[in-house]
């Protein structure tokens, strides 16, 4: 897979997380996404990124255009060295919530893009990865 | 970065404009509970038409102001919510049931108009 560029957006309070969002916005439009699209990535980003400031205190988002030799695609890696997710099943579950939110932040952000994929051990941190395909 | 406060006839009037930070919604929250208390609006008005994104935090937020408002027996009606955000809502699994909303601005007014 063929990497184009690659923005890092360090997390460690709201603002970055307001940050992470523009920077995301405006890759996703540059790289011709619809408004629904980016609007959807936009939103994914900002649940991965409040994830990490508010279970994790700090990490990054790193964000790349990428090609498949079909198409073109957005990757997000959320990463952090937070405490991790105990049970992963269970923080993918519709309604549970650690800290009074929804609880749609993890199974949303699933929905709102096409590939999602989570690796996480307690101690160790989180990595999430995230693809959406220009269509 | 505080989120103004309008008041017209008797009803309260936010609008939301661009990035919310989580501070700032939750001082919003805090800000229209006072508001509510010392100027006794007849209702309250949300407007989202310049908002690109609700997260769920955010969603969360608008689901509190709604109950809060409420229980301190005031209409609140939540406009302007772009098709996009609406589109994105749904797929988070946010369908926002116990807030009363309306298509855009003037369809607020005439429904908190018509209320009192």
């Amino acid at each position: 897979m063929e990497s184009m560029q690659e923005i890092n957006v360090h997390l460690e309070n709201e603002f970055d997380i307001v940050s992470a969002r523009q920077a995301v916005r405006n890759l996703s439009k540059s790289m011709g996404f619809g408004l629904v699209d980016q609007t959807r990535i936009t939103t994914a980003i900002s649940e991965l990124a409040r994830n990490i400031v508010l279970y994790a205190g700090e990490g990054s988002i790193y964000l790349r255009a990428i090609n498949n030799g079909l198409r073109k695609g957005i990757e997000i890696l959320a990463s952090d060295n937070g405490p991790g997710i105990v049970d992963i099943n269970l923080a993918m579950q519709d309604g549970y919530t650690t800290s009074r939110g929804m609880g749609t932040g993890l199974p949303g952000t699933k929905r709102l893009m096409d590939e999602f994929s989570i690796q996480s051990s307690p101690g160790e941190g989180t990595q999430v990865v995230v693809r959406k395909w220009l269509r | 970065m505080e989120i103004p406060i309008l008041k017209i006839d008797n009803c309260l009037v936010v609008s939301i404009q661009g990035s919310l930070t989580d501070t700032a919604a939750l001082d919003l929250q805090e800000n229209l509970a006072r508001d509510i208390s010392q100027q006794e609006p007849v209702g309250v008005l949300v407007d989202l038409t310049a908002v690109e994104i609700v997260d769920s935090f955010v969603a969360k937020v608008l689901s509190d102001i709604s109950s809060m408002s409420k229980l301190m027996g005031v209409k609140v009606v939540v406009t302007g919510i772009q098709p996009g955000v609406a589109i994105t809502l749904i797929e988070l699994g946010i369908t926002l049931d116990g807030i009363r909303t309306a298509l855009n601005l003037q369809k607020g007014v005439d429904f908190l108009r018509a209320s009192y």
